[in-house]
């Protein structure tokens, strides 16, 4: 196996133990208690009323739109990473470019600000 | 010895050991900080806590354990089985696997990955799909409204985590945790970057759903969020994986800004504990802040949580990793990497 990928074998065996563990508690509880389901008991929960209509309904577009910005964002922290670890190497020119890139991001940053998108109430 | 544990299956028994090694304490330590969190906050309204089960109630854990082992496991009938069941499994094991590249002491971790910075943020930005795969599956209203919030909550203050990442990772030159915590030998990051610190305490708080910005759950309007119809150790699981998740968020911040397990003055009585007993010191003092503020913030609004995530947070975050990168520029103190 190639060194590289020889650093990660652990992770693995990290995540079938973890696995593991996890599957055998939610297993063994099943196992363990005594299962007794009765129509009300497996109706959803609603303070005490009859469930009406499905859960799966509409919901606020302003999450939708937290997503959006959200991906915009993060995108611009995984273009940071390789940055700031080689910015010795990139030197002044590096630097004011990713100063632009951000600027640029800024500008419609500000733009949602004032557009209101950033409001919950 | 040595040349068994050279071949395959000796080197697999041997990670497999190492990983338990890590688990066994882990899953130990969670357990009782329920057990420390009620205590703590007993003490906080001055009461007991719990102080029955054993000797100052030290056998809790276990007996809460064995109550929710012998509890029901029910799947409401509107819920997809399937997910329902794989909701909690996810946030319990990204919660336990982040921690095969946290370094206890020089080198000691079980995964020496050169971007173990990278992996920590990509595990605990999946830690969202527990959460929202819950909220679907159940079908329940609360649950889903508890998902919703839960996830625009978690992706918001994830973005500030990144910024202060960053910027950490600009004084140090390297995505290796080890070099980060070496490149705190003079001074730790607390003190060059204390704004950042803070945005990323105060994030963690958010991204683990804690207090003060427990929506999520708010048990007095949407009951207990997202897990609502979860019972048995279904719930444990996530109850389990949530600890878990502040451990690891204590963990992190004791690695980028408080030294790791370097000793806070690299003199005599100082250095005589070793390193991951000072790790586990700084640990546990972050998560006697978590139970802290817990015990002393109310709970935020939600508008108010979104504005403090992105009209404050971010752009605080980004212009101080701006002028982290300027001054290291100016003074020609970028690391030679």
């Amino acid at each position: 196996m190639q060194p590289l990928l020889a650093n990660y074998l652990p992770i693995v065996v990290f995540l079938a133990i973890a696995m593991v563990i996890a599957l055998a508690m939610l297993f063994g509880a099943i196992l363990a208690a005594r299962q007794k389901p009765y129509a009300e008991k497996l109706s959803a929960y609603e303070c005490g009323f009859e469930p009406f209509d499905d859960a799966r309904r509409r919901f606020d577009v302003r999450y939708y739109l937290v997503a959006i910005l959200f991906i915009i964002f993060d995108l611009e922290v995984a273009f940071l990473f390789p940055w700031a670890v080689s910015l010795s190497h990139i030197g002044w020119f590096g630097f004011l470019s990713m100063v632009g890139f951000l600027g640029v991001l800024t500008v419609g940053f500000i733009y949602e600000w004032r557009k209101g998108a950033l409001e919950w109430e | 010895m040595t040349e068994f544990l050279a071949t395959p299956i000796g080197t697999l028994i041997l990670l497999v050991l190492e990983t338990l090694a890590i688990l066994v304490p882990l899953l130990v330590f969670v357990a009782y900080a329920t057990w420390a969190e009620r205590k703590v906050l007993g003490a906080m309204h001055l009461r007991k806590g719990p102080n029955v089960v054993g000797l100052f109630g030290l056998l809790q854990p276990f007996a809460d354990a064995l109550k929710m082992l012998m509890k029901e496991t029910i799947i409401p009938a509107g819920a997809n089985r399937a997910l329902f069941l794989l909701a909690p499994v996810i946030t319990f094991v990204l919660a336990m696997i982040a921690w095969a590249v946290v370094p206890v002491n020089d080198g000691w971790a079980v995964a020496k990955i050169n971007v173990g910075v990278l992996y920590l943020f990509a595990i605990s930005s999946l830690g969202v799909y527990g959460v929202i795969i819950a909220g679907w599956a159940s079908n329940s209203k609360y649950a889903f409204l508890g998902a919703m919030r839960s996830a625009a909550q978690m992706v918001s203050y994830e973005v500030s985590i990144g910024f202060v990442m960053v910027s950490v990772l600009l004084c140090v030159g390297s995505l290796n945790l080890n070099d980060i915590v070496l490149a705190q030998r003079h001074v730790w990051f607390v003190i060059p970057l204390l704004p950042m610190f803070l945005v990323f305490f105060i994030s963690g708080l958010a991204e683990t759903n804690r207090s003060p910005f427990d929506l999520p759950e708010g048990e007095s309007e949407i009951v207990a969020g997202f897990f609502v119809e979860y019972s048995s150790l279904a719930f444990g699981l996530f109850f389990l994986g949530e600890y878990a998740n502040m451990f690891l968020m204590s963990a992190m911040t004791t690695i980028l800004f408080l030294g790791g397990w370097l000793a806070p003055f690299g003199v005599e009585p100082f250095t005589w504990l070793p390193g991951p007993i000072w790790f586990l010191l700084k640990v546990f003092a972050c998560m006697f802040v978590f139970i802290w503020v817990r015990g002393t913030l109310p709970r935020y609004r939600y508008d108010q949580l979104m504005r403090l995530g992105w009209k404050v947070f971010l752009p605080l975050s980004l212009f101080w990793l701006v002028l982290t990168a300027g001054v290291l520029m100016a003074t020609g103190w970028v690391p030679r990497t």
